[in-house]
C-alpha cells in the first residue's frame, strides 16, 4: 500500500508538535519511574534525615523475604483465579448473546454496566453482600451449613476479591469475546452444522478455535487487570489480610511504603512489578500475531 | 442418490414477508435442477430450507422418500457447497475433509481412504497438509466441493458457488462440476443469478420469481418458448425486447393475421431480428442507431425505432459497423414473434409461432 507523505521543511515544527505528549510522559510517567528506581537503590533512616546509597540491598532482601514471595505466590494465585473466572463466565455469556438476535443489544448494554463501577465500589459491594454478620450471601451460606467470615479465614478472603475483580472484568471479556463471535462467519456454522457436528462440536471446533487471538489478547490484558488495577478492590475490603492472605504485589507496594514507611523496599517493588508490566506487554506485542492460528 | 420432493414449501419472515410461496418442484434421482432468478427471488432462502438452515413455515421437503421438515441439517444427508466456501481456516485442506466423516464416527481407513478418492477426483492431493488461506480462489473452490463428496450424500445443494471466481476460471468449473455430477450422478440443486451457469448447468430449469416458480423445463425449451413476460426478459443476455403492441399498430405494422386476441406485449429475441431489409415475412422498422459493442464474434446493436418508447437490441453476426445517430432498418420475423398476455403476461399461443 502506497502512503502518501507529506514533508514539512520547517525542523523544530515536528517536535513542537509532539511536544505536549512528550511533556505529559515525561513529567507523569518517565519521572516517576525514574524516582522510583532510585529510591529503589536507596535506604532512608527512620526519621528521613539520611538516604544512602546500597546498591541491589533492597532486592536481594525482597528475594530472602518469605513475607514477600508469599505475596508473589498469592498474587500469582489471585490472577491465575481471576483471569479464568471472568473469561470463562465471560465467553459463556457472550456465547449464549450472540446465539439471540434481537434482545442480544438490550443483554450487551447490561452486562457492560460493571465495568464502569470504580475498583473500590466493586470491592465494597461484594464485601458487603459477604459481610459475616449482615451480608446476605452470608446468610444463604449459613443456611446451607457453610460458615463464611473472611475476616478470620484467608480462603474466605481470597474467595471474596476473586469474585469481585472476576465480576468487574466479565463485561469488558464478555465485549471482546461477543466481538469476536460475531466476526466468525455465519456460514462456517452452518457448515458445521451440515458436516454432523453439534451445537457444542461447534463452539468447540470451530468457534473456539477462531477464537484464539481475541482470547489471547484478552488472557495478557487479564492477568495485567489482576495485577495492577485491583489495588482499590483489596484496600476496600481486606486490606491485604487476614494475615497477609490477600496482601497482593501490588498491596504489598501501598503497605509497605505509606504505611510501613519502608521507601526503599516499596520503591524495590514497584520496580519489580514494572518489569512484570514490560514482559506481559512484551510478550502481547511479539506474540499475539504469532499466535493467530489461521 | 434420491430424489427430493417439494410440496407446498411456503416460507413466511418475521413482519408477514412471504419469501416462499406454495412451491411444488420434484428433482427426479440423480438430476442437476437450477433455480435461477434475480436476487431476492427466494432461490436461497428455498435452498436453505432444503439444506436445514432455515426453518419450513409450511409444506413439505422430501429427500429420499423422508420427510425432512423436522430433521437437523446433519440428518438429511446433504452437503452443500458454499458461495464463500466456508472452509475452516484453521484446519488443513485434510482437516476440511474429514471433518464432517469424524463426526459421524467413520472408522479411520475408510475417512483416510475417502479422502484420498476426493483428493484424487478434484486434484487436491498435493495441498492436503495446507490451509485455506495458502491456496487460490480456485482451489479453495475445489476444496469446498471436495467436502461435499467425501462425505456421498443423497444429494448436493450448491449455493452460487462461483461467484467468487474470475470469468475463465469460473467457466473451468463450470465444466468440471457438471462432468462431477454426472460421474457422480449425485442429485444436485444448484442455485445462481447466472445464466450462463444457468443454461449450461441444467437439466432442468427453475426460474423464480417473488418466491414462485415462473417457469419449470430443461433449459433450451425455456429459452426457445418463454412461458411469461419475466422469464422472456431475464433469461438471455442480453434479454427479449419487449414492444406493446399498441405502440405497434400505431405505426401501422401487419400484425393483426397471426397475433392471438389479448396480447399486451409482443417480444422478439435480439438474435432474431434482421438489419436492413429482410421482405414481407419481417415486419420492418426505421429507426437510428443508438449505440455498439463489438464482442468480436458477434456485435450487440442499440438502437431506437421510430415511435417506441423502447430501445431494441439487436444481436447482429461477425463485426456490425456504424456510428450513432446511422439510419437502419429493424426487420422483425413475424415467425420468431413471442406473444404475451395483456392482463397475465403468460404466453398466448401464436398461430405463427406453432412451427
Amino acid at each position: 500500500m502506497q502512503t502518501k507523505r507529506t514533508i514539512f521543511p520547517n525542523k523544530a515544527l515536528p517536535y513542537l508538535l509532539l511536544a505536549p505528549q512528550l511533556a505529559i510522559t515525561i513529567i507523569f510517567f518517565i519521572w516517576p519511574a525514574g524516582q522510583a528506581v532510585k529510591s529503589s537503590f536507596e535506604r532512608e533512616d527512620p526519621f528521613g534525615f539520611r538516604t544512602t546509597f546500597i546498591w541491589f540491598q533492597n532486592y536481594t532482601r525482597l528475594f530472602t523475604d518469605p513475607a514477600y514471595l508469599n505475596s508473589f505466590g498469592r498474587t500469582m494465585i489471585f490472577a491465575v483465579a481471576v483471569t479464568l473466572l471472568s473469561m470463562a463466565i465471560a465467553l459463556l455469556l457472550a456465547a449464549a448473546v450472540n446465539r439471540l438476535m434481537r434482545s442480544g443489544k438490550l443483554y450487551t448494554t447490561l452486562l457492560v454496566w460493571p465495568y464502569a463501577v470504580a475498583p473500590v465500589v466493586a470491592g465494597i459491594l461484594w464485601w458487603f453482600m459477604f459481610n459475616p454478620s449482615i451480608g446476605i450471601i452470608t446468610y444463604v451460606l449459613s443456611q446451607l451449613g457453610v460458615t463464611w467470615n473472611h475476616r478470620v479465614s484467608g480462603l474466605d478472603a481470597m474467595i471474596l476479591i476473586t469474585i469481585a475483580a472476576a465480576w468487574k472484568q466479565i463485561s469488558y471479556n464478555f465485549l471482546f469475546f461477543l466481538a469476536g463471535m460475531q466476526s466468525v462467519p455465519a456460514s462456517l456454522n452452518e457448515a458445521a452444522a451440515i458436516d454432523g457436528a453439534g451445537p457444542f462440536k461447534r463452539f468447540w471446533t470451530i468457534v473456539f478455535p477462531l477464537l484464539s487471538p481475541t482470547t489471547f489478547f484478552l488472557l495478557i490484558i487479564n492477568i495485567n487487570y489482576t495485577m495492577f488495577d485491583t489495588f482499590g478492590i483489596v484496600d476496600g475490603t481486606t486490606s491485604g489480610g487476614p494475615a497477609q492472605a490477600t496482601n497482593i504485589l501490588v498491596y504489598k507496594v501501598y503497605a509497605d511504603g505509606f504505611l510501613g514507611l519502608n521507601i526503599g523496599s516499596s520503591a524495590a517493588q514497584s520496580v519489580i512489578l514494572m518489569l512484570i508490566v514490560i514482559g506481559l506487554v512484551f510478550v502481547q506485542f511479539r506474540f499475539v500475531e504469532r499466535r493467530v492460528q489461521y | 442418490m434420491a430424489r427430493i420432493e417439494l410440496t407446498g414449501v411456503t416460507k413466511v419472515y418475521p413482519g408477514n414477508v412471504e419469501a416462499i410461496k406454495n412451491l411444488n418442484l420434484s428433482i427426479a434421482d440423480g438430476e442437476l435442477v437450477v433455480l435461477v432468478g434475480p436476487s431476492g427471488c427466494g432461490k436461497s432462502t428455498l435452498l436453505r430450507m432444503i439444506a436445514g438452515l432455515e426453518t419450513i413455515t409450511d409444506g413439505t421437503i422430501e429427500i429420499g422418500d423422508t420427510v425432512v421438515n423436522k430433521l437437523e441439517p446433519a440428518d438429511r444427508d446433504i452437503a452443500m457447497v458454499f458461495q464463500n466456501y466456508a472452509l475452516y481456516p484453521h484446519m488443513s485442506v485434510r482437516g476440511n475433509l474429514e471433518y464432517g466423516l469424524k463426526n459421524r464416527g467413520t472408522p479411520k481407513a475408510e475417512i483416510a481412504e475417502r479422502v484420498n478418492e476426493a483428493a484424487r477426483i478434484l486434484e487436491i492431493e498435493p495441498f492436503l497438509e495446507r490451509k485455506p488461506r495458502q491456496l487460490s480462489g480456485g482451489q479453495r473452490q475445489r476444496v469446498a466441493m471436495g467436502r461435499a463428496i467425501v462425505r456421498k450424500p443423497k444429494a448436493f445443494l450448491f449455493d452460487e458457488p462461483l461467484s467468487n471466481l474470475d470469468a475463465k476460471l469460473r467457466s473451468h468449473m463450470r465444466v468440471e462440476i457438471r462432468r462431477l455430477q454426472r460421474t457422480l450422478g449425485t442429485t444436485s440443486v444448484y442455485v445462481t443469478h447466472d445464466q450462463l451457469e444457468a443454461m449450461t448447468l441444467a437439466d432442468k430449469l427453475v426460474v423464480m420469481n417473488g418466491g414462485l416458480i415462473e417457469q419449470v423445463g430443461k433449459p433450451l425449451e425455456i429459452y426457445s418458448d418463454p412461458q411469461s413476460l419475466f422469464v422472456a426478459a431475464f433469461m438471455g443476455s442480453p434479454g427479449m425486447n419487449l414492444i406493446e403492441i399498441e405502440q405497434l399498430q400505431a405505426l401501422g405494422a401487419s400484425l393483426p393475421d397471426m397475433v392471438p386476441a389479448n396480447t399486451g406485449t409482443i417480444g422478439i429475441r435480439p438474435e432474431d431480428i434482421v438489419l436492413g431489409d429482410a421482405g414481407p415475412e419481417h415486419i420492418s422498422l426505421p429507426g437510428t442507431l443508438d449505440a455498439i459493442e463489438l464482442v468480436g464474434s458477434e456485435s450487440l446493436v442499440y438502437g431506437r425505432a421510430d415511435g417506441l418508447n423502447k430501445e431494441l437490441i439487436v444481436r447482429a453476426p461477425g463485426i456490425h459497423l456504424g456510428e450513432p445517430g446511422n439510419r437502419i432498418t429493424f426487420s422483425i420475423p413475424k415467425a420468431a414473434l413471442h406473444c404475451f398476455d395483456r392482463d397475465t403476461g403468460r404466453k398466448r399461443v401464436a398461430t405463427a409461432n406453432a412451427a
